[in-house]
């Protein structure tokens, strides 16, 4: 299978886009050309496990090296294992859902579905690359998009909060840079040369003296993608004065990119100093967790509260990897796709609540119930979903980061691990009250009354969505099994060295 | 040999020509009209850029004190282009214009300048290109007749440059006086770190830093730039730096490689204070001119820190960081030359809700300030990453620190015009503009140049070839 096409799709998907006129025009292209992706991933997938019956054990398939910069020896090297599929189908699915959510964008809609396909295409190219340098060109393709998306589309104090956004992440980037630059100088490649290829990297040892020195580089630059504590700022203003669509890609597709980039640059090639700081990566994850929730209890504005909850949410990604144990990394891996899948829902609703009611604050909201009951229930569920109700993905994730959590004896590091799960509850107050008063009660307004339920376009994204997080949540199984061999590779890199050491 | 003569210094020829030829139409009672006039400049240009491509010979003239090597072409072809895309963009602001053809001769004796001064071999040749290249730009800064901000620019750019080619003029006579030669190829044996020598280089740096305004040279930098006419303000920036930059290569690493240790030093202090004031100045400013002026000093940071490597890789990645530099900053003074000739209108707040009237030309200086900005996936974003890559490899990594946490800096004030561009609510925007098929010529090069010089990546390879370290 050729890896390629997932450049290929969007690339012609956004050119498409830019002869179209018309937002009916431009509209079914966008639709049909995520469409033609999210096929695209589940041929992916069925792919990959043909290979796999096959008897094909080694770590990434479908591999492809093309040379780019001879001189500096830098590749555009491409290929997948069961990670990086994961993180494809869930972009794929919220790409969809996006796209379909924005559906009646009369605002500029040729330059705002445009700026949508390229941030998916950053998504993807950054999922799909095995070379650091590649990885990072695509990393810092998706941060413009997202600028203009929030800056010209967005609510509220949007030009702040774009502005924020760039700048954190273009933070995050410079870090990275410097974190990347210091992999490349330490590296030696069998014919003396350096490199930045992800496979060649893993075979070598990084000096001991540079991992402790250029992973926290790497790591911060990485986390503040995924709003790690204290670089997590950006994450609220930024989802809540984005339009809904940017706002389901922001937390459902960007901040992976962050975790996905922790887990398979900083963690995988720098595994003495993951073990070295990995008390460090706990402590902020724990203190993300929990500051996280209760800010999330002080939220008035809906938006607000799934954007706090966020940080919440991403702090278990970074804990499970903080923790390196082989369950707990499946767990922040599993935690990606859940959260991926239940916030773009989450924001979903959310989007489709404030295009009829025109607020997002709880106060002023409530009894939608009788009147929308479609967009109520997807409500409710994306609620029970990030409180961690069984049967959702989100219990099957943080259960698993939990109990890989535990295996962890150090006693400190237990402590972590209860104070993290003691963050639920608090989960759970924040979302009964928003849910219970904006969804349940009397009218918040008489106007209210002559509002619609969802419309086609609406439906059918959230029905997806749904459809993802339900599968996660009942057959967990089928997700672990699909990233455990990817998963494998890692700890088995880290475990050398914490023999060995 | 007289073959020699001839194609070692064509493009030179060539130039020559054009100048001759424009002089006689200046003296010749034509009563031509404007834009034939510049149509016909644009397409004698657009031949002397392709002709700079092919039938080149390589070798040296006047034992020694001229050569020309495959680098040296590709250097000259990237000037060509740059004064190509200065014509066309010119355009909108010539038209009016009573003097066209004195400013394109003079122009041309600037550029005609830059290639003696890059192809030299010799202080002597060296110094006399870069006052023939010098003396008549400060003229054309002055070329706004009616605007006293044009003669200011072009007073404060004939002293600065006077003042700065003393300190060099000063800087080669020492080292005539410790080396006792003036040929490149015999200083460089000679050269022992002896605290005459050293005096000597630190006067040479200097007066490089004037013309390429490295802090703390740089004060003249935002006045001239703001006071001359757009296209001038964009030769300076774009052609003459590069020109500058080309032969402080050769300087450095040719003539000065004795000295490694000493002028690394220099580099990175100088780089440092660049960056930091550049990217603090530039935060400041209201006035477009000015912003890409202080935009432009702490690009220069950049360039330095890719120079301090002192290797193959550090001398191909400010050569292929030139090129990129020259579409992005060309497409921004481009998109800025055209409002201000026609509207007069130069300020950042003059910009708010430019979307809305003109979309073409708000992309164009959108994705060149991203491309300056660094930003995947125009080519700038690649030019800087082998910049910084090409610092890192001495592993000075507090300078590659300090320059990636001012890449943020420097991201703030593009996006700043941006966010004008796109977001920003304005009663009164610019209206709605035509752009001229000569302008919109230029920034279709320019766009393209910003996107495929990074993608494609023979480019930087071809440079990495050349580079003759």
């Amino acid at each position: 299978m050729n890896l390629t096409l997932f450049l290929l799709f969007p690339l012609a998907t956004a050119i498409a886009i830019l002869m179209a006129s018309g937002l009916k025009q431009i509209r079914v292209i966008a639709l049909v050309g995520s469409l033609l992706q999210l096929a695209l991933s589940g041929k992916l997938l069925l792919a990959y496990y043909e290979q796999r019956a096959a008897g094909n054990q080694s770590q990434m398939l479908f591999e492809y090296v093309q040379k780019w910069y001879g001189p500096l020896n830098l590749q555009y090297h491409i290929g997948v294992d069961g990670i990086s599929i994961a993180m494809i189908l869930l972009t794929a699915f919220v790409v969809v859902a996006g796209i379909l959510v924005s559906w009646e964008t009369e605002q500029l809609s040729k330059e705002f579905f445009f700026l949508l396909v390229l941030l998916s295409l950053g998504a993807y190219g950054f999922f799909i690359s095995l070379d650091v340098f590649t990885m990072f060109f695509f990393l810092e393709v998706a941060v413009i998009p997202k600028f203009l998306l929030i800056g010209i589309w967005g609510s509220g104090k949007k030009e702040y909060s774009a502005m924020k956004l760039a700048l954190m992440l273009m933070g995050g980037s410079a870090l990275i840079l410097v974190g990347m630059l210091g992999i490349y100088f330490s590296s030696k490649t069998a014919g003396g040369a350096h490199s930045f290829d992800l496979m060649e990297l893993s075979k070598m040892n990084i000096p001991l003296a540079r991992q402790m020195l250029f992973f926290p580089f790497a790591f911060i630059g990485f986390g503040i993608f995924t709003a790690i504590f204290p670089f997590h700022t950006w994450v609220p203003d930024g989802h809540a004065s984005a339009p809904t669509a940017a706002s389901m890609f922001l937390a459902g597709i960007s901040m992976k990119l962050g975790g996905y980039g922790c887990l398979r640059v900083a963690t995988y090639l720098m595994p003495d100093a993951a073990h070295a700081y990995s008390w460090v990566i706990i402590l902020l994850a724990t203190i993300a967790i929990i500051y996280g929730a209760f800010a999330t209890m002080m939220q008035t504005d809906l938006k607000y509260i799934n954007a706090y909850s966020s940080v919440s949410h991403c702090g278990f990604v970074l804990l499970g990897i903080g923790m390196l144990t082989q369950t707990s990394i499946n767990g922040a891996v599993m935690q990606m796709v859940s959260h991926g899948l239940m916030t773009a829902l989450f924001f979903a609703a959310i989007g489709m609540v404030y295009s009829r009611t025109h607020t997002r604050m709880v106060a002023q909201l409530g009894g939608l119930l009788k009147i929308m009951p479609f967009i109520s229930t997807v409500f409710v569920i994306a609620g029970l979903c990030s409180l961690g109700l069984p049967g959702f993905s989100g219990f099957a994730a943080e259960m698993t980061v939990f109990m890989g959590s535990w295996q962890n004896p150090d006693k400190w590091y237990r402590l972590a691990t209860i104070l993290a799960c003691a963050s639920i509850v608090v989960t759970a107050v924040y979302i009964l009250r928003a849910a219970g008063k904006s969804i349940m009660g009397p009218l918040g307004n008489d106007s209210y009354k002559d509002l619609t339920d969802a419309k086609w376009y609406e439906k059918s994204a959230a029905i997806l969505l749904i459809f993802g997080i339900l599968v996660v949540g009942m057959a967990p199984f089928w997700l672990i099994n699909l990233i455990q061999p990817g998963t494998e590779f890692i700890i088995n890199k880290l475990a050398v060295v914490a023999t060995g050491l | 040999m007289l073959n020699e003569y001839f194609f070692v210094l064509k493009a030179e020829w060539m130039l020559i020509a054009i100048i001759f030829l424009l002089l006689f139409l200046k003296v010749g009672t034509s009563d031509w009209k404007n834009e034939t006039l510049l149509y016909g400049i644009n397409i004698l240009l657009l031949v002397n850029l392709l002709v700079g491509f092919f039938s080149n010979l390589e070798g040296g003239l006047f034992s020694g004190m001229f050569h020309n090597d495959a680098l040296l072409i590709l250097e000259k072809n990237i000037l060509n282009l740059g004064v190509y895309l200065v014509s066309l963009i010119a355009y909108p602001w010539l038209k009016k214009h009573e003097h066209v053809l004195e400013f394109y001769i003079l122009l041309l004796t600037t550029l005609l300048g830059m290639f003696f001064m890059i192809s030299s071999g010799n202080l002597l040749l060296f110094y006399l290109g870069l006052e023939m290249s010098t003396i008549p730009l400060a003229a054309i800064a002055n070329f706004d007749l009616d605007k006293r901000k044009s003669s200011e620019a072009a007073m404060k750019m004939i002293i600065s440059s006077a003042f700065s080619s003393a300190l060099l003029l000063f800087g080669v006579s020492l080292i005539y006086g410790t080396t006792g030669s003036l040929v490149f190829t015999e200083i460089t044996p000679l050269l022992n770190g002896s605290p005459l020598q050293l005096l000597a280089f630190i006067l040479l740096l200097a007066g490089f830093s004037f013309k390429m305004s490295v802090v703390p040279f740089h004060l003249w930098t935002a006045d001239v730039y703001e006071g001359a006419p757009v296209a001038v303000t964009a030769y300076l920036s774009v052609i003459s730096k590069s020109a500058i930059l080309f032969i402080f290569l050769q300087v450095l690493y040719v003539v000065f490689k004795p000295m490694t240790t000493e002028w690394y030093f220099m580099l990175f202090f100088l780089s440092l204070l660049t960056i930091l004031l550049g990217n603090l100045f530039a935060m400041r400013q209201t006035n477009l001119k000015r912003f890409l002026a202080f935009s432009s000093i702490a690009q220069v940071g950049f360039i330095l820190l890719g120079l301090s490597a002192g290797s193959k890789t550090g001398m191909a990645s400010v050569i292929y960081f030139l090129l990129i530099y020259l579409f992005s900053n060309l497409a921004a003074f481009g998109v800025i030359g055209l409002v201000s000739a026609i509207t007069g209108k130069e300020s950042i707040d003059d910009f708010k809700g430019f979307y809305k009237t003109n979309p073409f030309l708000s992309w164009v200086l959108a994705i060149a300030l991203f491309s300056l900005a660094g930003v995947p996936p125009t080519a700038g974003f690649f030019g800087k990453f082998f910049l910084i890559m090409a610092g890192a490899e001495k592993g000075n990594y507090v300078w590659v620190i300090f320059a990636a946490l001012n890449m943020i800096i420097s991201f703030y004030y593009y996006l700043k015009v941006v966010k004008a561009i796109f977001m920003d609510q304005n009663d009164h925007p610019i209206e709605k503009l035509t752009v001229p098929a000569l302008p919109k010529l230029a920034f279709i090069i320019c766009l393209s140049g910003m996107v495929l010089t990074g993608i494609l990546s023979w480019i930087y390879e071809y440079i990495h070839t050349l580079s003759n370290f």
